[in-house]
């Protein structure tokens, strides 16, 4: 994968085949600047714990179910050559967490990529879920829920073109507030 | 600053055009978008899907994604569901393509039997 957004969109399609309902995108810069931390959180039907022994390891799991096959085992050596760390966890019928963190200045860190485009992609194939971003870092936070999102729309579908364009620029924004300046990647 | 209030306008400007549609069902446009399918490329490609429909304002049609449907090597996969319920599998996507497609086979009708699955096949 070339980017962190990319590596986003892969793990909550996994999400989504868990039958998630929810699905939390939390980036965040953590511990004066030197970390980037991703978490995807979801209340999908989870794994147990033989299953999730074996998750990390491209070639027992994408045999043995559908579910899952290369797109940890990518994010997991996406972490690790920049010297990152990688962890998962799952409860069955909670839901599954994975947690990647990045040291920000590492030669091997991946960019961020478009996340925005990532968020707008899922946001609209699947209207009917419940996704929410997180970013924080120095210089803020912010929130997105498409649930206040859907509420505020009160019936109009949330992937009505107008409004994706605008869930676009909104994102984009945030971005620049949060990590603009903070993520070399990103202009302030 | 944007805000949530801008949302707002947004609703009231699409809640009347929703009014003028009909509830007919129309063509899908499914792209894959598991691991293989993202590493080639389907982002962009599902992204030049929504916005030719977009520009085109064309209404009853649909983008959504779907897992690996088992034909790697010839990612991005996008999958047309037509409104007689058959289906055309286009290979190889890109976002000129994808353009193309909409232009062509969603909008008149005529399969671009050239970027088919078929069409790959034979090739080899």
């Amino acid at each position: 994968m070339r980017d962190l957004s990319l590596h986003i969109l892969d793990i909550v399609q996994n999400s989504i085949t868990a039958n998630a309902s929810a699905v939390t995108v939390h980036l965040g810069v953590k511990a004066e600047n030197s970390y980037l931390v991703l978490e995807i959180d979801d209340n999908g039907v989870g794994m147990d714990n033989d299953f999730l022994s074996k998750v990390e390891d491209p070639f027992t799991t994408s045999r043995i179910t559908r579910k899952i096959g290369l797109g940890i085992p990518l994010l997991k050596e996406s972490a690790l050559k920049c010297e990152g760390k990688f962890n998962i966890y799952s409860k069955r019928n909670i839901g599954t967490k994975v947690v990647a963190t990045f040291p920000i200045n590492h030669i091997d860190r991946l960019p961020i990529g478009d996340i925005t485009d990532t968020m707008i992609t899922i946001i609209a194939a699947n209207p009917n879920k419940r996704f929410i971003l997180l970013l924080d870092s120095v210089k803020g936070e912010f929130k997105l829920d498409t649930e206040e999102i859907n509420l505020t729309l009160n019936g109009v579908n949330i992937n009505e073109f107008a409004v994706l364009n605008w869930l676009k620029e909104y994102i984009d924004e945030s971005i620049k507030n949060i990590f603009g300046g903070v993520l070399n990647e990103v202009d302030s | 600053m944007k805000s949530i209030a801008e949302l707002d306008e947004i609703r009231k400007k699409t809640q009347e055009q929703i009014s003028l549609r009909s509830n007919t069902d129309g063509i899908r446009v499914i792209v894959g978008m598991a691991t293989c399918g993202i590493a080639a490329g389907a982002r962009p490609v599902m992204k030049a899907f929504m916005e030719e429909i977009s520009k085109r304002n064309l209404q009853n049609v649909t983008v959504s994604m779907t897992g690996c449907v088992g034909v790697c090597r010839l990612e991005p996969v996008v999958e047309i569901m037509q409104k007689d319920g058959s289906r055309v599998t286009y290979v190889k996507m890109t976002a000129e393509k994808a353009a193309r497609i909409v232009a062509e086979h969603i909008v008149n009708g005529k399969v671009c039997v050239d970027l088919t699955i078929g069409a790959a096949e034979e090739k080899k």
